[in-house]
């Protein structure tokens, strides 16, 4: 056990070492490190598949770029490949999504401190000071679109249930944003929301329940296309007919499909949240860097409301979300 | 379900002994009865038919699984990697199923050949940890740890971290396997009952139960009473994998996909039916019934959760955790 001690004690000081002798080498090379989440559901799965274009695209029109992508399965594994990225892959600018707002703000602060041009994107740092640029989608209009939704399509009256994702700051945030615009409504109830941890089987039970605790159901705000799967389900095994909207959220492929065919009368709108914006936010910083320049402090990739009429816009038949 | 001998020891014991042990097995019943009745006193729709038929088809997957579990711990074995096999088979079953549609003219027979290609493949997979348990003399729980990460990894390879999802036409045509009733119970649930007698009875009236059982209690012994050790141990992994086929072709007509959160934590929620079902983790002792009825428990748990907004989302686990913790407490074993 000690031995071992000792050999990670002095393959940190190399490592230590090698990291004090990366410096950018040519001015306007630029060696990228991408850092994201492993592909565990649609969505971030949506997240590895557009890194991969932007790293194809991206190395192909630039001779002078070239991007390093890591998947991490959990907060202290990202923390681990960002210090990697530094140390063995020498890079000098990085994009991450972190895993957790405040985790990964010391790690992604040590990063910058380094010398290495940083750009944050989806999940702001706690503190804002260790990023170079921020790029995000829209949490809070990822809440807000769906509520205005379904209280002018209920006509401010009716029951709803929701569902909501993984406990984090995002997921409070959205509910936040959906609980503030049904204040609005007082003859709109929302009966209750649990959580289906952004996952079909989870949202497929928690729906089934709904169904049998509540007799009278208008709408379910889903808040994710992958849970939306789910719930259809459970609602079409108990042949229920009194739920008249089924809004789910980021614009997944197969649901975006169902709207431009109208094949299901219960999904008429969605709220975008794509994947995409990982591509923007290495597209953006990439081509800025190579011409030595910064990128706004932030960039919002706003979510917008699709509806059969622009659904075409959002549809991306080729990822896998 | 036969009567069961919950300890190897208690054929010979004095009668009150074996008393004692019959009302061990009754904890996990006990706990179960008392949850049914808080069920129904928070939310009187708990107690309906509908409810009861959709809690035992959500807990038909694991308890499928469970029944093999049960095998795999009583032998002195576990086995990791059953949620990640669920979510690998399921994906590699539709990809079949897509596959062979166009050359095979009836979608029955596509979906009948996929049903069996599941079950086939947990057999491998089995056979596969079996042989690596066994001949490389190697830890189960280091193999099933390794092939956990294995399974999930290409199933997302074969997805590309999205969905693989099947073909309408056969989705419609599979669709009966989970959604279809026969004498007003769930398909699930008969295959579960089904699955349940047989593991029952395999345990407790054959060689092959009473092999598993002195396995587990002491692998040596049983070696020199020339029990063929390796060859009871290869084959309990390989019912458990075709046990976990079984389940994941009752799942893959559910939602028509499968996808890299498909079957997560499934193994855990296996190994805790198993051992609040009464089987000890060391191994040696176990009981079918206490399996199912410890599945059952823990569907219960996470359904009344969703039937009632007493307890704040934020605490599902702990109630969980605490319901486990009691029910373990309630038969505990004198050592």
């Amino acid at each position: 056990m000690t031995f071992a001690v000792r050999l990670l004690a002095i393959a940190a000081l190399a490592a230590g070492t090698l990291g004090f002798t990366a410096t950018a080498s040519a001015q306007n090379k630029v060696n990228l490190g991408v850092a994201i989440p492993a592909a565990t559901h649609g969505f971030t799965g949506g997240i590895v598949w557009w890194a991969g274009e932007a790293k194809k695209e991206l190395e192909k029109k630039y001779p002078d770029l070239k991007v390093t992508i890591k998947t991490a399965a959990n907060a202290g594994e990202q923390a681990n490949q960002l210090q990697d990225l530094v140390t063995a892959n020498k890079i000098n600018a990085l994009v991450v999504f972190p895993f957790e707002s405040a985790a990964l703000t010391k790690p992604v602060a040590q990063v910058k401190a380094k010398g290495v041009y940083v750009t944050v994107v989806d999940r702001g740092l706690t503190d804002t000071s260790a990023q170079d640029a921020y790029v995000a989608g829209d949490n809070t209009a990822f809440g807000k679109i769906p509520a205005e939704y379904l209280a002018k399509a209920l006509g401010g009256k009716g029951n709803i249930v929701a569902l909501r994702g993984i406990a984090t700051t995002l997921d409070n945030e959205r509910m936040d944003a959906f609980n503030s615009v049904m204040k609005n409504h007082p003859d709109i109830k929302l009966l209750d929301a649990k959580y289906g941890n952004w996952n079909r089987d989870d949202a497929f039970k928690v729906m089934q329940d709904f169904l049998t605790r509540f007799k009278q159901i208008d709408a379910v705000w889903a808040a994710d296309d992958d849970m939306a799967v789910g719930v259809l389900k459970a609602i079409d095994q108990a042949k229920r007919t009194d739920i008249r909207i089924v809004f789910g959220g980021a614009g997944a492929k197969g649901m975006v499909k169902t709207l431009i065919d109208g094949k299901d009368p219960r999904i008429q709108a969605n709220v975008s949240y794509s994947p995409k914006f990982i591509y923007d936010a290495i597209k953006l910083t990439a081509e800025a860097r190579l011409k030595n320049e910064k990128l706004p402090a932030t960039t919002i990739i706003p979510s917008v409301l699709i509806t059969k009429e622009n659904a075409k816009q959002f549809y991306f038949p080729d990822s896998p979300f | 379900m036969p009567p069961e001998r919950t300890d190897s020891a208690a054929a010979g014991t004095t009668p009150r002994a074996a008393w004692h042990t019959r009302l061990h097995g009754l904890g996990p019943v006990l706990g179960l009865v008392l949850l049914c009745i808080a069920g129904t006193l928070l939310n009187r729709e708990f107690a309906t038919l509908d409810n009861a038929m959709n809690l035992l088809t959500r807990t038909a997957f694991i308890g499928i699984i469970a029944v093999g579990m049960c095998f795999v711990i009583i032998s002195g074995g576990i086995d990791l990697s059953v949620g990640s096999m669920a979510a690998l088979i399921a994906g590699c079953v539709i990809l079949f199923m897509n596959a062979i549609a166009a050359s095979v003219g009836s979608t029955t027979l596509v979906v009948a050949l996929g049903m069996g290609f599941a079950v086939l493949l947990g057999a491998a997979f089995g056979l596969a940890h079996g042989l690596l348990i066994t001949k490389g003399q190697i830890e189960p729980f280091i193999v099933t740890l390794g092939t956990l990460g294995i399974f999930r990894a290409y199933l997302t390879y074969f997805s590309n971290g999205g969905a693989i999802t099947l073909d309408n036409t056969l989705a419609d045509a599979y669709s009966p396997v989970y959604y279809a009733s026969l004498l007003g119970v769930p398909v699930p649930v008969w295959v579960f009952v089904v699955v349940a007698v047989i593991g029952g009875l395999i345990l407790n009236r054959t060689a092959y139960g009473r092999y598993v059982q002195a396995i587990g209690s002491n692998e040596q012994v049983a070696r020199y009473a020339a029990v063929d050790v390796d060859r009871i141990k290869l084959l309990t992994y390989m019912l458990l994998g075709m046990c976990v086929g079984i389940a994941t072709l009752l799942y893959v007509p559910r939602l028509g996909s499968a996808s890299p959160t498909t079957g997560l934590l499934w193994e855990l929620e296996a190994i805790a039916a198993v051992i609040v079902g009464g089987t000890a983790l060391k191994g040696g002792a176990g009981s079918i019934t206490g399996t199912v009825v410890g599945a059952v428990l823990l569907s219960v748990i996470s359904n009344i959760l969703n039937l009632t907004s007493i307890i704040s989302v934020y605490l599902n686990a702990a109630v969980q955790g605490f319901v486990i913790i009691a029910v373990a407490f309630m038969q505990r074993r004198r050592k």
